[in-house]
């Protein structure tokens, strides 16, 4: 139920296609308007025409059926075309709409839906939701309007023998959609089953290695056996219900039919009804039938819809976590300098996790410094320097940007200030040139060029034969790690940012290309304030402050000989890495 | 060739229905019944019509026997479709699990070599998703295919039996339908590939840009991503209106034979009733079989194409099941007991491709309790020895050897239970992770379990999780880093000591503090047992007994840390190179 009321909200994104969406069954329901009077047409014909022998009679009302035929024929085509245009532009509105939403989620939100998850929404949920509207419009009118329209027509023949469509819609309704109520939440319960079979498969794939080492083979194949079984079981009961739903509508259509055979015999009798008349109720309880199974059908297809559309909906709800702030500054690119970033106490704990992932950590980083931030596997290193950009809010204490909360600054603005080069290099299908752009779009080539060089990947685009207009494949496949890398860290440069935050960019690159690429990060003449996250601790030793992390708390700052004295955990790293 | 092939699957298919043939006959002989009845009821219908010429006229002695008569038919027909269509679903169901059953059998012992070179989303799909597809085609089959073919054998026959030329005018016109379908589903194929062709573009742009969601925020980039997305949109939305329109012209295009076929009908059993050789009874009976008629016609080129992607969808699965398993133990095979952990490989000769070779006369001679660390660059082989350790991959030629015995002569589960293994990728099985950890042990207790993950230094991270040892993880792992997944398996090994152990990268993950913790427990661990570790960090294997370099498949230098750097070696320029 509340699912139905979030698909209401989908709407607003077919308002533009009212137009569309009511031409469309209309010309659906002129044409359904054709086919009813199609039974009447017989009728005259069995009447007038055999009956008076009349042959000029029957050739014109056959002539009247195939006009029907054309005319509906151009109708149901026309409506075809509506629902179409209605359908695909309500799923393009909806794309957008959703990019641009998903666009503005932050961080925390993303991490919390998954990036496949937001792209099955994008593509497939979306494409079933337009063959759903698309089917809708075509066919949720059309159903019940023959159903209804059949039943008037049966009236305007004869009111006693129509009573008899009275009595077995409604019964028939209760029927079809009572195993469809019964048997739709059963379905989901098969496919459950299937994805669990689906699971088990994949694991014994991925983990296949594992699986035999530990000799689990038989363990595995039972575990799969009972799965697989359950599956079976349960698909042979839903198959028995909704095996119902044929031979129940049958029986019931058909008593019905000869219930109406035997009062139209009796009506024939005293002399109300035709025999014409009796062919043509006979025909209106068979397209009854025919409808109702197309009406159930066009429901279970869209529920499946309607779903799409209420997980589709569900992730237009969520709205980000994030409250910009209004503070916000002209930037004039070339004048930037280092900015003095503070952690006040600050502590910080995902959505959904156990325990803080950082926590009372308290620093600062003087304008144009440079800080290490150096710590296990898991002791907060990212979450720390993600903090600076406002990827993420604190849960305690404050992050300070040039003297003010990051939570006061339009989101834009701050992070106009801050370069950051994530964990994973990130390229995007493009030239390096565009690449490199992302960073600052107003770059010149020089620009470019000088930030590349400081990269140490000029080298890179130097070997390639187009230079800058070397086309990067998406994902960068047709780069090695260490390219990537090297390409990520200039497009942080090329917009000289404030603040450059490398978060263990330089882990692919080999030890002399390492200290180079430190050394010209000191020399930039814009002195911007640097962090550098690091398992090594070569990368971070000659920094003015060390940041050492421990499960999340600061385990001791200072330069590298102070650490080696008095830091314990510090001391047993670089131990570990000489 | 391929018609072959389609046979061979027919053939397979039909051994796998055979189990099922009470089910099978009963379904046949209740389609006949069923669609006989069906069939008969309009002649009924029109009899009854016919009982009631016009006022005064009704034979209602008849009529109510007709009715009788009808109403038990009917009901008769309710029943034998129900059983029909129940026996379908046994058939289907049952034999789709049968054969995923048969499928997931042989993934237990296909040989390594065949999955290593299929992707697992291929391989899943086809025990999945082709399996569901084939079992949808075959329902389809049974309750559509058949049933269609004896309806529209048995209208011909009512038909005839009534009035030949009213059926050759349904017979002309109704295959008309047909080749409408025909018509536009060809032409608007290629519109179907244009929109295809458009979301695919859309597709991997959305992927692009939303999987990398983050750095596109970073960098702001929001504006410029949205407009691209935009215009690919808009092309989508043209070629996808084309597509879906020009499609649905079908249906109202078959519907509109349908209803030339009524009319033909309806004209010409009318001609005929004039002259008195039909009756109005017999014209309202033709009516309702022109219906009838038409139907199968309509949906038979949908169950054609359902059927043949059927028989491909069984065609994969097939080929899966009778895929060449591994070579299974021999009938005389020893269980290892007791295991010294003495590790042998005599003139060993393996490559993964016959024409490219790898290893090649390897020779080598581990003591029990040895530590054996194998160095090299990527590719160099060191995987490949531990593939032929644990049996992954059976040698070509020559042999190896545990406490003497050739692994080939005893049993994969002795050898496997003596040997612990921790991979360089981590897998995490759908669980708890303290079913993670009791994996190879699934007797141990708690006590046991968190003895283990103290041991490999996983504890302190575990009892942070929402619900410590009872969190549940999925299989990729998603709430557990890298290094953390890494822990885990460490402590799967933990719990069972074994006296061989096989590290491969194991700690190429963790940084190099837990790192160190980590070779401590294990060093404790391999007090007494035969070890082979596999890494890229020199810190890791600097003392262990025996060091192999191994470059391209052979080892090129043997011995341990100090005798090797005084070689001069590769060893020694590897080792170097980390510090200039």
């Amino acid at each position: 139920m509340e699912m139905r009321l979030n698909v209401k909200n989908l709407l607003i994104y077919i308002k533009e296609y009212t137009k569309e969406c009511i031409l469309g069954p209309s010309f659906k329901l002129l044409e359904a308007c054709f086919d009813l009077i199609v039974p009447l047409v017989m009728a005259a014909i069995i009447d007038n025409g055999i009956a008076m022998g009349d042959r000029g009679y029957i050739f014109k009302y056959g002539g009247v059926l195939v006009l029907l035929a054309l005319v509906g024929l151009i109708c149901s085509i026309t409506a075809q075309y509506f629902a179409a245009k209605a359908a695909t532009g309500f799923a393009a509105n909806l794309r957008v709409a959703l990019f641009k939403h998903i666009e503005s989620l932050s961080f925390t939100e993303m991490d919390e839906i998954g990036t496949s998850t937001m792209i099955t929404r994008m593509t497939s949920d979306i494409n079933q939701l337009q063959s759903g509207v698309n089917m809708a419009l075509r066919l949720f009118l059309r159903s019940p309007f023959i159903v209804f329209g059949a039943a008037i027509m049966a009236f305007t023949i004869d009111l006693k023998s129509a009573l008899i469509f009275v009595v077995v819609i409604p019964l028939l309704a209760v029927v079809i959609f009572g195993i469809m109520l019964i048997s739709m939440p059963l379905y989901k319960k098969v496919q459950s089953g299937l994805d669990n079979v689906l699971g088990i498969t994949r694991q014994n794939l991925t983990g296949v290695r594992v699986i035999r080492a530990f000799n689990k083979e038989q363990a595995e194949l039972e575990n799969f056996s009972n799965g697989n079984e359950k599956l079976t079981q349960m698909q042979l009961f839903v198959g028995k219900i909704s095996a119902l739903t044929n031979p129940v509508t049958y029986v019931m259509i058909n008593i019905a039919l000869i219930v109406l055979l035997w009062v139209g015999g009796i009506q024939i009798n005293t002399g109300k009804l035709t025999q014409g008349e009796v062919v043509a109720m006979v025909n209106y309880m068979s397209q009854i039938l025919v409808e109702l199974i197309k009406l159930a059908n066009t429901i279970v297809l869209s529920t499946k819809a309607v779903a799409c559309g209420g997980r589709v909906q569900s992730i237009l709800e969520i709205t980000s976590s994030m409250k910009d702030g209004d503070y916000t500054e002209t930037t004039t690119g070339s004048v930037n300098s280092g900015t003095e970033v503070r952690f006040q106490h600050v502590g910080m704990s995902y959505k959904g996790a156990g325990a803080n992932s950082v926590s009372d950590i308290d620093f600062t980083a003087k304008a144009g410094s440079v800080t290490g931030v150096i710590g296990g596997t898991g002791s907060g290193k990212s979450t720390l320097v993600n903090l600076i950009p406002r990827f993420y809010d604190v849960s305690e204490g404050c992050v300070m940007v040039g003297g003010k909360d990051v939570r006061s600054y339009e989101l834009d603005t701050l992070r106009q200030k801050i370069g950051i080069v994530l964990q994973k290099a990130v390229l995007f299908h493009g030239t390096i040139r565009e690449n490199i752009l992302w960073g600052n779009p107003d770059a010149s080539d020089e620009d470019v060029i000088e930030a590349l060089k400081a990269a140490q990947a000029w080298e890179i685009v130097t070997g390639k034969d187009n230079g800058l207009d070397y086309v990067i494949q998406q994902g960068g496949r047709n780069l090695s790690g260490g390219q990537k890398q090297r390409f990520t860290i200039a497009r942080a440069l090329v917009r000289k940012p404030s603040i450059l935050i490398l978060d263990d960019s330089a882990s692919a690159l080999d030890f002399a290309t390492d200290a180079k690429l430190r050394k010209s990060l000191q020399e930039l003449p814009y002195k911007p304030t640097i962090f550098i996250v690091s398992q090594r601790t070569s990368s971070i030793q000659h920094a003015d402050n060390i940041l050492v992390l421990d499960d999340g708390e600061l385990a001791g700052q200072g330069t590298h000989e102070e650490l080696v004295k008095n830091c314990e955990v510090y001391r047993e790293i670089y131990q570990s890495q000489i | 060739m391929k018609k072959e092939k389609n046979n061979d699957t027919v053939k397979t298919v039909l051994k796998y229905i055979k189990k099922y043939r009470i089910s099978i006959a009963l379904s046949l002989f209740f389609a006949v019944v069923t669609v006989v009845l069906t069939l008969y009821l309009p002649i009924l219908t029109g009899d009854a019509v016919d009982f009631m010429i016009e006022k005064g006229r009704v034979d209602f002695d008849s009529l109510a026997a007709l009715i009788v008569k009808m109403a038990v038919i009917i009901c008769l027909t309710g029943i034998t479709q129900w059983v029909m269509n129940i026996c379908n679903n046994k058939i289907t169901y049952n034999v789709v699990r049968d054969i995923r059953q048969d499928a997931f059998k042989k993934l237990e012992i296909l040989p390594l070599k065949y999955l290593d070179a299929h992707a697992p989303g291929d391989i899943v799909s086809r025990i999945i998703a082709d399996a569901d597809q084939f079992a949808d085609g075959l329902l389809m089959g049974f309750t559509q295919a058949f049933t269609g073919i004896l309806t529209i054998a048995g209208t011909l026959i009512f038909m005839l039996s009534i009035n030949v030329w009213i059926t050759i005018v349904v017979v002309i016109v109704t295959p008309l339908s047909f080749f409408v379908a025909g018509f536009i589903s060809k032409r608007t194929y290629k519109m179907f590939q244009l929109q295809s062709k458009a979301r695919g573009e859309q597709t991997s742009l959305i992927d692009e840009m939303i999987g990398n969601q983050k750095v596109v925020q970073a960098y702001s980039h929001e504006d410029k991503a949205l407009e691209k997305f935009c215009t690919i949109n808009e092309k989508l939305k043209k070629y996808s209106l084309n597509a879906t329109f020009y499609s649905s012209i079908t249906n109202p295009a078959t519907r509109f034979v349908n209803n030339l076929v009524y009319a033909g009908v309806g004209v010409t059993g009318a001609l005929f009733a004039i002259n008195g050789y039909l009756t109005v009874g017999g014209l309202s009976c033709f009516l309702s079989y022109a219906n009838q008629y038409t139907k199968p016609f309509n949906e038979i080129s949908g169950v054609i194409t359902e059927l043949q992607n059927a028989l491909a969808c069984a065609a994969r699965v097939f080929e899966l099941i009778n895929e060449e398993p591994q070579i299974p133990d021999q009938a005389d095979a020893k269980s290892l007991e007791s295991v010294k952990g003495e590790v042998a490989f005599n003139n060993v000769f393996f490559s993964y491709v016959p024409d490219k070779r790898l290893i090649t006369d390897f020779n080598l001679h581990v003591k029990s309790g040895q530590r054996v660390a194998i160095v090299g660059p990527t590719g160099c082989g060191k995987t490949t020895v531990i593939n032929l350790i644990m049996r992954f991959y059976d040698v070509n030629s020559g042999s190896i050897k545990i406490d003497g015995a050739d692994i080939r002569q005893i049993t994969r589960k002795s050898l496997r239970d003596n040997i612990g293994m921790v991979l360089q990728e981590t897998w995490i099985k759908d669980g708890t992770i303290f079913d993670n950890i009791v994996i190879g042990k699934p007797s141990a207790t708690m006590e046991e379990a968190v003895e283990a993950a103290k041991a490999s230094h996983a504890h302190s991270f575990i009892k942070r999780l929402p619900n410590g040892y009872d969190t549940v993880v999925k299989e990729d792992g998603s709430n557990l880093s890298q290094g953390q997944k890494q822990l885990l398996c460490i402590a799967r090994v933990m719990l069972l000591k074994p006296p061989v152990l096989i590290l491969d990268e194991a700690t190429s993950s963790i940084d190099t503090r837990t790192e160190i913790k980590i070779q401590n427990a294990f060093a404790k661990l391999m007090e007494g047992r035969t070890s082979f570790i596999v890494a890229h960090r020199l810190s890791t294997i600097q003392n262990a007994d025996i060091i192999l370099v191994m470059k391209d498949g052979n080892i090129i230098e043997q011995g341990n840390h100090e005798s090797l750097l005084k070689q001069g070696g590769f060893y020694a320029g590897l080792y170097n190179s980390q510090f200039t």
